[in-house]
């Protein structure tokens, strides 16, 4: 059960963020280079998880994705896809808790970003694309990987919305942080609690130092 | 306005556009060869460039570079090299990734002309000041610009750096024969490189033409002000005297002596003659210590707000410009026509105004 729980939480961990990650990147990029109306909007909504407490979030995931949801209805009839309750709804819950960490971090890097390179780049003949793509990726290259860092962290540590939406069904749903508290509740299984801390630690600290060395491989020279 | 609107102009511009507190509202027409665009900060200079290469969206006008229209077209497809003041080199690519951005148009040549060869490989961290804007130039160069858009590219770099990259200019003048406009506010760098001269001022051209004109117009003392006012002659270099360590140079007009070894002889040399700098004389002086008379016609009288008098005058056929006061004015009972003498102090022509 112990490492069940372990190898879960890193599949949903890593799914959640890298299916986020180009999302955050768009968002950000909106956020951070255009006004529009709806602006604001757009920004609180993307901080909500951030600020909601988690079960409310678990609560409303379960609302709209739930097998009898606006979106989870669809989706369960048309394509036979369920996320309540499912490995899979679990990596949308840790996505979306994650989702505001990783915008804010990415954000901050398109605005350091010199808008007089980008002005180069078009003057040299390149096209809005291949400016994202050759000027403005690189040089944001450290804040996406923070953003993703900080993303998957939140997402091996997410709890309350996730056992919200999904419940802790063991070898299904049932993450590193839901083990443990499952764990708690049963006396006698002090071990497995330390062992499963231990594992918690060692990850987080290794997403830390893994995100340090990448930095500093592409921080701009 | 000096000088006549130029058939088959290279460039036209008519640009307005508003600013809260600004506005530019400009229209000229040049020929091909170095347009500088002079004026002081705040005259319009990087705004009037800027909405050349596409970079801010003029509120109406029209903009056509060598028979293209060009007014609506996207930055990238303007096909106009843009060599920003700062450099703007991409700090995550080297030399060589840089100079290729915009493709590899006349890569060999242009590497050897402007001395890149030993840089390819750094990245531009490790570049000096006056090599990122080598670098710059060969990137702006290499994307096969129609024209050239230059916004003081010499201005953050101190006079060392300065006469390294003039040099490469000038040769970017004559060997790649590409038209550029060049952005500035130094007439010793408008003097040497440019052919025609757009002056703006508030956002607006008080004066534009080609550059011996504009300059040696009595009108431009006021509009240049007195520092920047003076004529453009074009001088060969004829003789090096070793012992007396001067350079003797002649021009249409007669000859002027130099300090130094300037040149090799027979070397075309634009000479900037500063108009406060020029002493007139209505009989030839004698036992002087200037070396420079040149006998000379008054063409021009222009009294100017304070005590100042801007005097045109004829060398031969080459326009040069002299400042007097209204007291030397009456006591010299100068007139239009006048026959009298120019002397010009060998020192007055700054080693930076040569080229």
């Amino acid at each position: 059960m112990m490492w069940e729980a372990v190898f879960l939480s890193l599949r949903v961990s890593a799914v959640a963020t890298i299916v986020a990650l180009p999302l955050a990147i768009w968002v950000a990029h909106v956020l951070a280079r255009k006004s529009f109306r709806g602006h604001a909007l757009l920004n609180g909504l993307v901080h909500l998880p951030l600020v909601l407490p988690p079960v409310v979030t678990g609560y409303l995931l379960l609302v709209v994705f739930g097998r009898s949801g606006v979106i989870g209805g669809p989706l369960f009839e048309w394509f036979g896809v369920t996320l309540a309750f499912r490995w899979t709804g679990a990596a949308l819950a840790a996505g979306i808790m994650g989702f505001p960490l990783m915008v804010r971090a990415i954000r901050l890097g398109f605005e350091a970003v010199d808008g007089g390179l980008e002005d180069a780049a078009r003057t040299l003949g390149a096209s809005e694309g291949r400016v994202f793509r050759t000027v403005t990726l690189p040089l944001i290259a450290p804040a996406i990987v923070a953003g993703a860092v900080l993303g998957f962290a939140k997402a091996l540590g997410e709890f309350g919305a996730t056992i919200t939406f999904v419940a802790a069904i063991p070898g299904q749903t049932q993450t590193i942080p839901s083990a443990i508290y499952g764990l708690l509740q049963v006396p006698g299984q002090e071990r497995a609690v330390v062992v499963l801390v231990v594992i918690s630690v060692t990850l987080a600290m290794g997403a830390l130092v893994a995100s340090e060395w990448l930095a500093r491989r592409m921080v701009v020279r | 306005m000096v000088g006549t609107p130029y058939g088959g102009a290279m460039i036209s511009v008519r640009i307005k556009k508003a600013f809260a507190d600004f506005t530019l509202d400009v229209a000229f027409d040049a020929p091909a060869g170095v347009i500088a665009v002079f004026g002081r900060s705040g005259s319009g200079k990087t705004t009037l460039i800027n909405a050349i290469a596409g970079l801010i969206r003029p509120d109406e006008g029209r903009i056509v570079v060598g028979g293209r229209e060009l007014t609506g077209v996207p930055v990238h497809r303007r096909g106009l090299g843009y060599v920003f003041q700062d450099a703007r080199l991409f700090p995550h690519m080297t030399v060589a990734q840089n100079l290729c951005y915009g493709g590899v148009h006349d890569r060999v040549r242009l590497i050897e002309m402007l001395g890149l060869e030993g840089l390819l490989d750094r990245y531009p961290a490790a570049l000096s000041g006056g090599e990122k804007s080598r670098v710059a130039l060969g990137r702006a160069l290499m994307s096969n610009p129609a024209m050239l858009l230059l916004d003081e590219p010499l201005a953050a770099l101190d006079s060392l750096r300065k006469a390294e990259i003039l040099p490469y200019l000038e040769r970017l003048r004559d060997e790649v024969e590409v038209p550029m406009i060049y952005v500035t506010h130094d007439m010793s760098e408008v003097a040497r490189l440019a052919n025609t001269i757009v002056v703006l001022d508030g956002g607006r051209v008080v004066q534009s033409g080609g550059v011996a004109d504009v300059l040696s117009h009595p009108a431009s003392v006021s509009l240049l002000g007195l520092r920047d006012a003076g004529a453009v002659l074009l001088a060969t270099v004829v003789a090096h005297d070793v012992q007396d360590a001067v350079s003797v140079l002649e021009f249409e007009g007669g000859r002027i002596i130099l300090p130094g070894q300037i040149g090799r002889i027979g070397k075309n040399i634009r000479l900037r003659i500063p108009a406060q700098d020029v002493i007139l004389a209505r009989v030839a002086p004698v036992q002087i210590s200037a070396r420079n008379v040149l006998p000379v016609t008054v063409t021009a009288l222009q009294i100017e707000e304070g005590a100042g008098v801007a005097v045109g005058l004829l060398a031969g056929e080459t326009p040069l410009l002299a400042r007097i006061t209204m007291a030397s004015l009456r006591e010299m009972e100068l007139v239009v026509g006048a026959q009298i003498f120019a002397i010009i102090k060998a020192t007055a022509v700054a080693p930076a105004d040569r080229g």
